[in-house]
């Protein structure tokens, strides 16, 4: 069923046209000079993407993978070393000054925001996007009540807290109805309250208004469950794009078994010396992933023998996006499930 | 605990197939100049309110304390009594214009805050003068306090005070395009504060120290500081028949610095926006 990375080329099944369409992109960041020297960093090593007319499209990958390097490149902001981005027709490297006019961008920084209320941040944000004051200001009120801001409209986003900040920079995004957003790592620090509500904005511009939307997130829950598909990226490169359920089914037959020991492993049982040569270990748990048949056997004899005496807790878990990225050969630990 | 294995359609019906995208789309219109100015200003004013009232009192006090200091030494009266308020009124302009913007673009820049401005259709032009038009606005009340008591610690008079209204303009423009040049610039935010504040330490020194007694090469030092001009201009304007053209002239060389620096400091934006 799965076509793994080739959906992203869009096989029949695809519905939407490509609107965004990236091709061999590479990005290198110079090796320091002077006291902080290092080697250079290649943080996009060769990207391909195919974005379509109304999806809701994450980037996934652990920090340092070199989504945000893509996203800047994506948007006009950084010149890429190499290949090339086309988004509804407009050559971006040619004309970097044209994703400002495509595009709604969330950034990971709110710094020249910070010290603007919650309401002249958004009204300032639609002027600069060439709103009249007048319509500046109506979209403005939509848009906090919307996210229902409006009661803390009139404070300064640095006396918000973190979510609340996030959320005010969100509704400065939404200023000006671009039809493509970008957003990366949007619902940082947000309550779950908040987060329902960058969701349903998200999806009612797409559903009202054909918008489309490209999401960096390294939190898995959220990728399974609000992106239709998703670009797994690991070290600049991507290793898997699709549905997240298809990409699951990559891993479909396995699951994940943890094993929390009371104390000390019982390694004199020949059994659990075997399992922890193929165990992620993390102090005293134990993380396997494995045939679900197999878990079941292993289940039965650790429970059943001699070890179960050893053991504190254990869990079978069906895969989730992290292992789906473990599977392709993910190496970083930095994704999120929250 | 299995998983579906059907991929998931892709919402949004109708078009069939992912053929390439239709030549062009349409592009939401770009911000215009003045009114995107009008926005930063507007923006930057209410900004400054609330974060650097303080830091305009430092301001004022500061040049009202160096006046006080000089008192003692400069009589009340002379040549050196104009150049002594001049110089301390133009100061307050040095400071905030010259020295917090340099600041303040510093710290967007390390901040990743011009990403914030570069992802909107808006002219750098229009953030850089809307920005600097703020912060010179912003000095106007310290600029008159600082001159008024001035004036009535050195029995000046107090006529020709609304030249302000063109000095605190012209010299904020050239210092502030030099201040937000700074801030934009140097490699590292701490160097955008070290040299926002040399700048200001500049002014200072050249600015109040009567011309006469200075040694040549810091002379043309002093000629090459735009702030000099303001304060010779201001200056002029205490005497009993001021001579209107040199205010002029010295204004003229205000303006046309300011050109240069914020033009200067608007390509700096460019180049530290989009890299
Ligand atoms: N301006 C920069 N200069 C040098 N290296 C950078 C710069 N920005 C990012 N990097 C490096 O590039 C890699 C990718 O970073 P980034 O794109 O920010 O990752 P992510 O957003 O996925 O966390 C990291 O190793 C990071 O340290
Ligand atoms: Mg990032």
């Amino acid at each position: 069923m799965s076509t793994g990375t080739q959906a992203s080329d869009g096989g029949p099944g695809a519905a939407g046209a490509t609107v965004w369409r990236v091709r061999g992109l590479v990005k290198t960041y110079p090796a320091g000079r002077g006291r902080r020297a290092g080697a250079a960093v290649r943080a996009n090593d060769g990207i391909d993407l195919d974005i379509r007319a109304g999806e809701i499209f994450g980037l996934l990958g652990p920090n340092g993978a070199g989504k945000s390097t893509l996203v800047r490149q994506l948007t006009g902001l950084l010149r890429p070393d190499a290949g090339r981005v086309e988004l509804y027709g407009h050559d971006l490297v040619a004309h970097p000054d044209r994703a400002a006019r495509l595009i709604g961008y969330l950034g990971q920084e709110s710094s020249a925001l910070d010290e603007l209320t919650v309401a002249l941040a958004a009204e300032t944000t639609g002027r600069l996007r060439g709103l009249s004051s007048r319509a500046a200001r109506a979209e403005r009120d939509d848009v906090l009540d919307e996210l229902a801001l409006t009661p803390i409209a009139d404070r300064p986003l640095k006396r918000l807290s973190g979510g609340q900040r996030r959320l005010a920079c969100f509704a400065a995004t939404l200023v000006g109805d671009r039809r493509m957003l970008v957003l990366d790592e949007p619902t940082t620090g947000m309550d779950p309250v908040a987060r329902r509500a960058v969701w349903a904005a998200v999806d009612r511009r797409r559903r009202e208004r054909a918008a489309t939307a490209l999401i960096v997130t390294h939190n898995v829950i959220e990728a399974e469950t609000v992106l239709d598909r998703v670009a797994v990226i690991d070290q600049g490169r991507i290793i898997a794009s699709d549905t997240p359920s298809a990409l699951k089914a990559s891993v479909e037959g396995e699951v994940r078994l943890d094993l929390v020991w009371r104390d000390q492993p019982p390694l004199e049982i020949p059994e659990v010396a075997a399992l922890r040569d193929r165990a992620e270990l993390a102090g005293r748990r134990w993380t396997l992933r494995l045939p679900q048949q197999r878990a079941r056997e292993i289940v039965a004899s650790v429970t059943g023998g001699p070890a179960f005496a050893a053991l504190d807790d254990f869990t079978l878990a069906a895969p989730s996006l992290e292992d789906v990225y473990l599977a392709l050969g993910g190496r970083e630990k930095g994704l999120v499930k929250a | 605990m299995s998983v579906v294995s059907v991929p998931q359609p892709v919402p949004l019906a109708g078009a069939a197939g992912a053929e390439p995208a239709p030549p062009a789309g349409p592009l939401a219109p770009r911000a215009r100049l003045f009114p995107a100015l009008g926005a930063v200003y507007t923006a930057q004013l209410s900004r400054a309110r609330v974060a650097r009232i303080p830091l305009l009192f430092v301001a004022t006090f500061q040049s009202v304390g160096i006046m006080v200091l000089m008192r003692g030494v400069v009589g009340a009266g002379s040549g050196a009594a104009r150049a002594v308020v001049s110089g301390s009124s133009v100061l307050v302009v040095a400071f905030v214009a010259l020295n917090l913007l340099a600041q303040y673009f510093g710290q967007l820049r390390a901040a990743g805050g011009l990403d914030t401005y570069a992802t909107l259709p808006v002219p750098p032009a229009s953030v850089v003068l809307g920005a600097a038009a703020a912060y010179a606005s912003f000095t106007v009340p310290g600029t008159f306090v600082t001159a008024i008591a001035g004036c009535a610690l050195f029995h000046l008079p107090f006529a020709n005070l609304w030249v302000l209204l063109a000095v605190v303009p012209l010299a904020g423009a050239a210092l502030s395009g030099l201040g937000a040049a700074l801030g934009l610039l140097a490699p590292r935010q701490e160097l955008a504060t070290l040299a926002g504040q040399l700048g200001m330490s500049a002014a200072l020194l050249l600015g109040i120290v009567p011309p006469g007694n200075l040694p040549a090469p810091i002379g043309w030092l002093r000629d090459l500081m735009p702030s000099t001009y303001g304060v010779q201009a201001f200056a002029a304007t205490f005497a009993p028949h001021p001579d209107w053209t040199g205010v002029l002239a010295d204004l003229s060389v205000c303006a046309g610095v300011g050109v240069v620096s914020l033009g200067l400091a608007t390509w700096a934006f460019r180049r530290a926006a989009y890299r």
